[in-house]
């Protein structure tokens, strides 16, 4: 897989993002290949939150380009994102609790009634959004009991599926992952990992945002490392070790141009477990 | 599942808490209403609020009085001061429930009209108790106290008492349009002999003891000379007795009142209020129940006004004017 | 690490029983069949089509009003002001039709509109500045109440013209006697729990109520879906306003003054919770039928209404208890 040759699904070049004084994006670049499963990493404060916002239309950016399949394009919310197949899973999963699985499906979204039924009296079709969420839901080998059980009933690692589904379910060109493993046990944190290669397997391109490094280097394609409001690096997992990556986002270490890393601050380095020799 | 289950447990709590609750509650209600007649006829009392002491006077008054006569009371009121439909709603349940007929204090003289006429249409004998409907031949009968004459008294009094010195009077009234506090305000005029305009200070309580209290603040900012105040009840008259303390004021002014409930018939007796003309709840409700149980009884329907009677209670009696003393006072207060 | 997904089963919807079974209206729907059951055994007169139509009648315009309450209590807000708006409703319709001259469609269009902009200023200053709905509403309140006594004059309003009090009239069906303000209620409890149930708008009603970050992040306008209903509501109570000065006969400006808690109860009683999200407007007639049913039964009974006041009041504390355990365990 090489970056010459491939247009990104998701592009963006020399993002800027000031609020007053503080810039909460600064210059920022960022590439999404088809198919893969890209990681952002970066520490707390390090804009990642505003990079992806960004993206993913929450908020508009003062300077910079982005394109989706090699188009520019502007959004101008959430919404407008979405429309062009950006789905994104949040971080408190936006569900409503004490509504049914398929209605959180189609939140938002909600598929009506043929007919008269339909256009006069707005009646929604309930057995057939119950149809397509199972089907979504099977689609990626989710099992849940029922769907017309509420969403607050599910464990977190469920609810978590259920988020997934959806934004898979109605992407077209990209899903957005906000930690998705962040509250979750060992094993439903596999289970979710699982899902994640299921959805990359299907051919959707992943952003997944996350802290936990472990999952980052078992499930990412490639390791963008965001520091201090732009991209620091963009790396393959298989070239560096953990404490690497870690060095890096941290400043301690910085990727050189061909490929290799610089000591930026032994110390720091040293602290990261990384050896400076 | 689990989780599934203790929603219903939860619901099944519910209705059994709430059905326990209602029986355990209906019992006492019903051991509360006890000692009924056994003839069947039953009387309805509707009262303003089933708050007030002159209320609950009232209700004795009328739960001795269905004792007496051998019938039975049921009794309903309005939420608060002024709630019609709270009345309405009482008077279709108690029509429904076979009661000979209705007392009531109406909360709203014209609104409650149309229930009343329903009722009165399914043959239920309507007396207005206190005060009256507007138009007043929406009942059958009225037995209340007649407040101008009530007015007039106090107003007598306080004439007397001021033996000639020129008088710089506040009236602490009711409310706009409230047929008692109109009339008592206007017979105390009457009984005085001022006009309207001679009032250096009017304004609305709403027979309240804080309200009268800003009210008579107010009144001594405006006119610091006052020396008669008028008060639309006790209650009024109190938060004067305070407001005019607070200026060292409560020994030089003279502070007169309506209505005889145990504390402003003890204030009297204390001479924070120099007198008040007593009315007789307790008479108008067992008058009441008494014409209910003639109307079942023959068949005779009570009408006109029956003047419950209002009696001027002072330990500083003044010649011309008849009054009683305190202690008889005390005696048939309510509250 | 390759975990096994959860065991796939099937995809169906809850038996009807199951369904009976967990929904919070079950609770209140028993409550209230018990209680009819027990006022039938214990009086003549309970048992009566007549008498359940009057109840019905009774309970009428804190009925709708309760309507519009729910809709604010799904979203996590409360009215406080439901009462004093229908009262200055109720007033507007009134005067503008016996003193104002206006024909009385004219002056029924007017109050409902006058509600409706009530319920538009309630949502606007929740939605846009924005401030809790308790205090926006208290003051709301406030404003209505001292509009209404200003616009009134204190006086209550006679003579109305015959079409303000139509509602009022009854219809024989069979040998009972029907309120066509009854019907009026009855029906639109039914459009709303459709709309709630069966449209799109009615999930976004409980997904605002749930989460309206939530809400906002799937697409759906809150803020434009908040003030909206904020202004049905106020529509809702314009109705209610002019089924109120039917069954009363009368524009009344003291009026509906504890109308704001009476409506909040019936809700509360009806199963719905006061964090939003969960409920539903037949839970919410079942609720103010509850409260007619004790206050009509317990009068039949002979027992002084200020049972009928403590015996409301433990049902409630009820109903919010099981509302909140249900909700701890549903975590």
């Amino acid at each position: 897989m090489s970056t010459t040759d491939v247009t990104p699904v998701l592009q963006a070049r020399g993002l800027v993002k000031r609020y007053g004084h503080v810039t909460a994006i600064d210059g920022a670049d960022f590439d999404l290949l088809p198919g893969e499963v890209l990681a952002v990493i970066g520490d707390n404060g390090a804009g990642k939150t505003s990079l992806i916002k960004a993206l993913t239309g929450a908020i508009t950016p003062d300077e910079g380009e982005i394109r989706l399949n090699g188009e520019p394009i502007r959004f101008t919310g959430p919404q407008s994102a979405r429309q062009h197949g950006i789905e994104t899973v949040y971080q408190d999963l936006a569900v409503a609790a004490s509504m049914d699985i398929a209605s959180n499906m189609f939140l938002g979204r909600e598929l009506r009634r043929p007919g008269l039924l339909g256009s006069a009296l707005r009646m929604l079709d309930k057995k057939r959004m119950r149809q397509e969420a199972a089907a979504h839901m099977a689609d990626l080998k989710i099992g849940l009991r029922s769907l017309t059980q509420p969403v607050e009933t599910l464990s977190g690692g469920q609810r978590q599926a259920v988020a997934v589904a959806r934004s898979v379910a109605w992407a077209k060109s990209v899903v957005v992952m906000d930690e998705p493993t962040a509250a979750l046990g060992v094993k439903e944190s596999g289970q979710v990992l699982d899902l994640i290669r299921r959805v990359r397997d299907k051919g959707m391109p992943v952003v997944l945002i996350s802290h936990n490094m472990p999952h980052v280097f078992e499930i990412a394609d490639r390791i963008h490392i965001h520091r201090l409001g732009r991209r620091e690096a963009l790396i393959k997992p298989s070239d560096y070790s953990m404490a690497e990556v870690v060095a890096i986002m941290t400043g301690a270490l910085r990727v050189s141009d061909d490929g290799g890393t610089v000591v930026a601050d032994a110390g720091a380095a040293e602290a990261a477990g990384v050896s400076t020799h | 599942m689990l989780r599934r289950n203790r929603t219903t447990f939860a619901s099944i709590g519910f209705t059994a808490l709430a059905t326990v609750s209602a029986l355990t509650l209906t019992a006492c209600g019903s051991g509360a209403q006890g000692g009924s007649g056994d003839d069947g006829v039953k009387v309805g009392l509707i009262t303003k609020t089933d708050t007030n002491p002159f209320f609950v006077k009232m209700k004795e008054g009328a739960e001795q009085a269905a004792k007496d006569n051998g019938v039975e009371l049921v009794s309903a009121a309005g939420k608060f001061d002024g709630d019609n439909a709270g009345q309405v709603t009482a008077i279709e349940n108690m029509v429904n429930s076979g009661v000979k007929g209705i007392l009531i204090t109406p909360n709203d003289s014209k609104a409650i009209v149309p229930a009343l006429e329903k009722a009165r249409a399914k043959g239920v004998l309507i007396i207005a108790l206190d005060s009256p409907t507007d138009p007043q031949d929406a009942t059958d009968a009225l037995f209340a106290t007649d407040n101008v004459k009530a007015g007039e008294l106090i107003g007598q009094y306080a004439k007397a008492a001021m033996a000639g010195k020129e008088a710089k009077i506040a009236t602490l009234d009711l409310a706009p349009g409230v047929a008692v506090g109109v009339q008592r305000h206007q017979g105390f005029l009457k009984g005085f002999g001022v006009a309207e305009g001679d009032i250096a200070c009017m304004q609305d309580t709403g027979g309240d003891q804080a309200k009268g209290q800003t009210a008579m603040e107010n009144c001594l900012q405006k006119s610091p000379d006052i020396n008669v105040v008028y008060t639309i009840n006790e209650p009024a008259a109190l938060g004067a007795y305070t407001a005019l303390k607070a200026k060292g004021l409560e020994k030089k002014v003279l502070v007169v009142s309506v209505d005889g409930g145990c504390t402003g018939t003890k204030a009297v007796k204390e001479g924070k209020i120099a007198a008040t003309s007593q009315q007789y709840p307790l008479q108008m409700a067992s008058q009441g129940v008494k014409a209910v149980a003639d109307f079942a009884k023959n068949g005779k329907k009570a009408s006109g006004y029956t003047d419950t009677g209002v009696t001027l209670i002072t330990d500083a009696a003044k010649t011309g004017v008849d009054s009683k003393d305190t202690a008889y006072g005390l005696e048939k207060c309510w509250g | 690490m390759t975990a096994t997904p959860l065991p796939y089963d099937q995809l169906k919807g809850p038996t009807t029983v199951r369904r009976l079974l967990t929904t919070p209206t079950t609770g209140p729907l028993v409550a209230l069949l018990l209680a009819c059951v027990f006022f039938s055994l214990t009086t003549e007169q309970f048992l009566s089509g007549g008498n359940f139509s009057l109840i019905v009648q009774q309970v009428m315009v804190v009925g709708t009003l309760a309507i519009g309450q729910t809709l604010i209590i799904l979203t996590a807000g409360i009215d406080l002001s439901c009462g004093a708006v229908m009262a200055f409703g109720s007033i507007v319709i009134a005067k503008t039709a016996a003193e104002g001259g206006l024909p009385p469609l004219v002056a029924v269009a007017l109050g409902l509109a006058v509600c409706a902009g009530f319920g538009l200023v309630n949502g606007l200053l929740v939605q846009l500045i924005p401030l809790p709905p308790f205090i926006v509403t208290l003051g709301m309140l406030n404003v209505a109440f001292a509009l209404t006594h200003i616009y009134s004059a204190e006086q209550t309003i006679t003579n109305l013209p015959g079409p303000l009090t139509a509602l009022g009239e009854t219809f024989p069906l069979g040998n009972t006697d029907i309120t066509y303000g009854s019907l009026v209620t009855i029906a639109l409890f039914l459009v709303f729990a459709y709309a709630l149930s069966s449209t799109s708008w009615g999930r976004h009603v409980y997904a605002l109520g749930n989460s309206p970050e939530a809400a906002r992040l799937n697409g759906i306008r809150t803020s434009r879906l908040t003030i909206g209903l904020y202004t049905l509501a106020g529509a809702v109570y314009g109705i209610a306003a002019l089924l109120l000065i039917s069954r009363t006969g009368v524009g009344d400006p003291q009026a509906g003054q504890t109308d704001n808690l009476d409506s909040i109860t019936a809700v509360v009683l009806g199963g719905t919770s006061l964090f939003g999200g969960r409920g539903a407007v037949l839970g919410t007639f079942i609720g103010v039928l509850i409260v007619g049913v004790f206050r009509n039964g317990l009068q039949l009974m002979g027992v002084a209404s200020i049972y009928q006041t403590l015996i409301t009041g433990v049902l409630v504390i009820l109903a919010v208890t099981v509302d909140q355990i249900s909700r701890k365990k549903a975590r």
